[in-house]
């Protein structure tokens, strides 16, 4: 311990110099989480884009989908994407009141664009295009009922977000989580990007 | 004079908060808005070109619907989620490039496999069809 160098004021110098830690590794572990979800969305990718024309005698996507619900409810999870980034905007302000008043419009368009997809879903089960009807429709219902089914949890996940800053505040845990909320929020619209294009688009062109 | 510095320190102060704090999710208005703008182009573009008939050939409208896809999907990475090579010391670029390698293993080895068999079946007839067991 003795050979260790001190300088003029007699504190001792250490050389080996550490990079910054962050104080928490949260954001890491829930980024990790969403490669994970990413690659369950791969293979039920992986699975439409193998089993997608198996149609056995029954309508194909040119036949079932109607490209104009398909892009309303695309614009839907877009507005709450951005709605989503101004309520970290006001959070980032300290601004409790205005990060609420985004949160629930970003609620409002995931529930808007819940609802879209439950209507559709209900419609394609009545024209008897349902999920039993052909190895194309099981392998649509897996995939897009998958990505409809995380937009619920984040529903969820954003009301009780909104409890917890209404009742605690804007403090470092609930900061925390409405960040883990966004890149969840923000990764889902990412997944909605293949979905519409791989699945929407591309079928109809066929 | 005085303020000049006082001015400059403040903003020296401020640019180091900022990146000695979290760099996950920093955004900007502008940077969002940007991202959104870029979206709303990228999503109205291959809706048009679908829904419009735009080009007579299938290969160029798929070709052209993946490629906006790709773009708006990075595009998204940037602005929405702030991906860059250095939050969290570059781990999370990292987790997303080991991502992005196992997903495209899987995509294309799934058609790749999936198409062989394909091709590689043999043939059924009618004939065939009417007797099978």
């Amino acid at each position: 311990m003795s050979s260790t160098p001190l300088d003029t004021k007699g504190e001792p110098v250490f050389y080996l110099k550490e990079d910054h830690h962050p104080e928490n590794s949260t954001l890491l572990g829930f980024w990790l989480y969403l490669m994970s979800d990413c690659l369950i969305f791969a293979v039920l990718f992986a699975t439409y884009a193998v089993l997608g024309r198996n149609y056995a005698a029954g309508p194909s996507p040119a036949d079932l989908f109607d490209l104009t619900l398909v892009a309303i409810n695309t614009a839907m999870l877009l507005f709450s994407s951005i709605t989503y980034g101004f309520a970290m905007l006001a959070m980032e302000k300290n601004n409790k009141k205005a990060t609420l008043g985004w949160l629930a419009i970003t609620g409002i368009f995931g529930l808007a664009f819940l609802f879209l997809e439950l209507y559709e879903f209900h419609h394609l089960i009545l024209e008897g295009a349902g999920p039993n009807r052909s190895a194309f429709l099981s392998a649509f219902f897996t995939l897009v009922g998958t990505h409809g089914l995380h937009v619920t949890f984040g529903c969820i996940w954003l009301v009780t977000l909104m409890v917890q800053v209404s009742l605690h505040g804007l403090i470092p845990e609930n900061r925390r989580r409405l960040m883990c909320l966004s890149m969840f929020w923000h990764f889902l619209d990412v997944v909605w990007i293949g979905v519409f294009s791989l699945v929407y688009l591309i079928g109809v062109v066929g | 004079m005085t303020t000049h510095i006082t001015h400059e320190e403040d903003a020296h102060h401020a640019h180091h908060g900022h990146s000695h704090g979290h760099e996950a999710g920093h955004g900007s208005m502008k940077s969002y808005m940007t991202g959104f703008i870029l979206s709303v182009i990228l999503t109205a573009v291959p809706f048009w070109l679908v829904m419009g008939d735009v080009f007579q050939s299938k290969a160029v409208t798929v070709a052209l619907i993946m490629a906006f896809a790709v773009v708006q999907i990075i595009v998204h990475m940037i602005y929405f989620l702030h991906m860059n090579s250095r939050s969290e010391g570059g781990w999370t670029l990292l987790a997303l490039i080991f991502t992005i390698v196992l997903v495209v293993i899987a995509l294309s080895g799934s058609l790749w496999v999936m198409h062989h068999l394909n091709a590689n079946m043999m043939p059924v007839s009618p004939d065939m069809m009417r007797n099978a067991p």
